[in-house]
């Protein structure tokens, strides 16, 4: 049984005035306890907004969320909203892409954690304190004792972070969704706070919603990736086969267009041409079409179906068949449990860890 | 290896360590030494320096009990009104009192008045400002359509309606009225900086971690909310000393003519321009100083904090 189930996800801005805009379009994906999946896009195709469908965070004015959240069988978005506070926090945790801003400025952070750990466990102020020492220890900020008192602005981007993860971890919870967690930071923290995440999932259990645009993020984390285009799924598969074998020309766009080290200077990136907002005009038809190189009559026809082929799941009339020629950088033979670092094999220098 | 690791990690917590030291600066902080460059902002903290201890230290200050009637004989017999005179630095008043101990006993009077007009102003405008920040929706629009309402009628007009509805009025119905024609505008501004918090990013991840909502909007929104509040309170300070000032002076405050308050002074004063121009000059120019005083701190510290200004 999975952890969580999301049946045909829908939201919708309807704001009076405008016209609707559909910002996800019948997503469906599940993920298994223990499991990381990543849902991976461009800015605007609706992955941060499928997660805060999930949490039960969009405004419920202008904003029309429709299908199943199926969280252990239980439909989140028909608790009622009292509820649903209990189980933010307890049984989903949240991290955001900006720790810089996500924290509150003016509660020390030690509080700031304690605080979840009041609300949810029912803890009081000292033992709640105590324990935010260790969390604040076991996600790798130097002298917690110091720390638990200061307030944000006093630490930095990385240990903001870290504090970020402190509190979203704090009760234990089964699902975690990191939005973006390292777009903020430097590459080197990024390697830091991405090795802290799956350490952190691997000791605890925790399934883990990976939401990035980032594909070396993904190679290093992810069981599992669901790529989105405009609000729609356009291809979920495993890990390596995704990056192996790229079927969806999005997908292989992506991938060609990740800056690399292991190919002779010079040579030149393939970016994807036009951006998100190239649009056909009418509402059938597959989204990508305006940008695709493999467009075929079919595609702006009608929407293409996302058919499920048992190893992959693919929303393509034309699809790629054969494999790129940038395969084996990808270390597509990588087993999740390697005990590299994170973002390997993408285009990044690796840096050592430091403990 | 592990020694090399046992470095790295030592160096990095060092840099971390000195980097947070240096690299953040807080609002206020900052605001702080901003204001402590600006000299404009000097000169208003030293008036309202020397105004505060002036009323705290009143009765030490004074040679003459500003109550008790003196040089009332020399009064008698020129029918005038004692200048300066050795023991009286600037005379007596026209009930023969030392005018220089009525002068600065007033000064609590005004502290007084003016402290606790803003605190109170501040104290419901805060209230009604956060309720319709944090709710939005009908909340939001009936508290700000009131607060136009409020708003739409000049401040000294509705304080003098509210004072005169008042059958026997004493110094806290001037200290009411005041705190009433205040309240829209610290509701007004509270509003619209508790809306921007609930557009922030930290608030979205404080809902996310499933706090409570009244924890969210006390712990959350408002203490991030209230700083161009406290700000708007130093400038509000100047206006309620003014409109106490105004409202005394207009005999719509306390009946009691003994009181030492220097809206009341200048009044009485009024009916002895001829004899004595000192008895009108100076409590003027004490109203004056201190509202001076309260409107260069307050515009340097609305300066100061906006980030516009930041370099």
């Amino acid at each position: 049984m999975p952890l969580l189930d999301v049946r045909d996800l829908s939201v919708v801005f309807n704001r009076r005035g405008t016209t609707p805009f559909t910002a996800v379009d019948k997503v469906s994906f599940t993920v298994d306890p223990g499991q990381t999946i990543g849902l991976v896009g461009e800015s605007g195709c609706g992955k941060s907004v499928t997660s805060l469908a999930i949490m039960g965070l969009l405004p419920k004015r202008g904003v029309q969320v429709t299908g199943e959240v199926l969280f252990e069988e239980t439909d989140l978005l028909k608790l009622p909203a009292d509820e649903m506070r209990d189980r933010r926090g307890r049984d989903i945790g949240m991290i955001f892409q900006d720790p810089m801003s996500s924290l509150n400025p003016v509660v020390p952070i030690g509080v700031q954690v304690a605080e979840v750990l009041e609300r949810h466990r029912g803890m009081d102020h000292k033992p709640a304190m105590a324990e935010a020492k260790e969390l604040l220890d076991a996600v790798g900020i130097p002298d917690p004792n110091r720390r638990l008192k200061e307030y944000p602005h006093q630490l930095s981007g990385g240990m903001r972070q870290r504090a970020l993860i402190a509190t979203a971890l704090a009760c234990k919870p089964r699902l975690l969704i990191a939005d973006e967690p390292t777009t903020a930071l430097d590459v080197t923290i990024q390697a830091q706070i991405l090795t802290l995440l799956r350490e952190l999932v691997e000791e605890t259990g925790t399934a883990l919603v990976m939401i990035t645009h980032d594909l070396g993020v993904v190679a290093g984390l992810c069981d599992t990736v669901n790529v989105l285009y405009a609000g729609k799924i356009v291809e979920e598969a495993a890990r390596r086969k995704l990056f192996s074998a790229p079927a969806h020309p999005y997908t292989h766009g992506l991938l060609s267009s990740v800056p690399r080290l292991d190919e002779p200077r010079g040579t030149a990136l393939k970016p994807i041409r036009g951006n998100v907002s190239d649009n056909i005009p009418w509402p059938e038809g597959c989204a990508f079409a305006p940008r695709c190189d493999h467009v075929v009559d079919a595609c702006i026809g009608a929407t293409p179906a996302l058919v499920d082929t048992g190893y992959r799941r693919l929303r393509c009339e034309n699809p790629i068949t054969e494999a790129p020629a940038h395969a084996p950088a990808w270390r597509a033979d990588q087993s999740p449990s390697d005990q590299s670092p994170p973002g390997e094999g993408a285009a990044r220098v690796v840096v050592e860890e430091t403990p | 290896m592990t020694r090399l690791a046992e470095y790295k990690k030592e160096r990095l917590d060092k840099l971390a360590a000195a980097s947070a030291d240096t690299g953040g600066v807080s609002l206020w902080g900052d605001a702080l030494r901003r204001l402590s460059r600006n000299p404009v902002a000097i000169i208003g903290a030293v008036i309202i320096g020397l105004f505060i201890l002036l009323a705290i230290f009143a009765p030490l200050l004074t040679g003459h009990d500003p109550y008790a009637r003196q040089l009332i004989e020399v009064r008698a017999n020129s029918g005038e009104i004692p200048g300066p005179q050795p023991g009286f630095p600037l005379g007596v008043d026209q009930e023969g009192r030392d005018f220089l101990a009525r002068l600065i006993i007033a000064s609590r009077q005004t502290l007084l008045v003016g402290v606790f007009a803003t605190l109170i102003g501040l104290a419901i405008g805060t209230v009604i400002g956060s309720l319709a920040g944090a709710f939005g929706g009908w909340v939001d629009t009936l508290a700000m359509r009131f607060v136009d309402i409020m708003l739409a009628i000049p401040s000294l007009l509705l304080a003098i309606s509210l004072v005169a509805m008042v059958q026997h009025p004493n110094q806290w119905t001037i200290i009411i009225a005041v705190a009433i024609v205040q309240t829209p505008i610290f509701a007004r501004l509270l509003r619209g900086t508790m809306l921007a918090q609930r557009e922030s990013d930290h608030v979205l991840a404080a809902r996310a971690l499933g706090v409570r909502r009244h924890s969210i909007v006390l712990r959350h929104m408002l203490p991030n909310a209230m700083s161009p509040v406290i700000v708007q309170a130093t400038l509000a300070l100047a206006t309620s000393i003014l409109d106490a000032a105004a409202l005394s002076f207009l005999g719509l405050g306390d009946p009691n003519p003994d009181r030492a308050e220097w809206g009341l002074m200048l009044a009485q004063a009024q009916r002895f321009l001829d004899a004595s121009k000192i008895l009108a000059i100076w409590p003027a120019v004490a109203i004056i100083l201190v509202a001076l005083g309260f409107t260069l701190l307050g515009e340097s510290m609305r300066e100061a904090i906006d980030p516009k200004n930041r370099r």
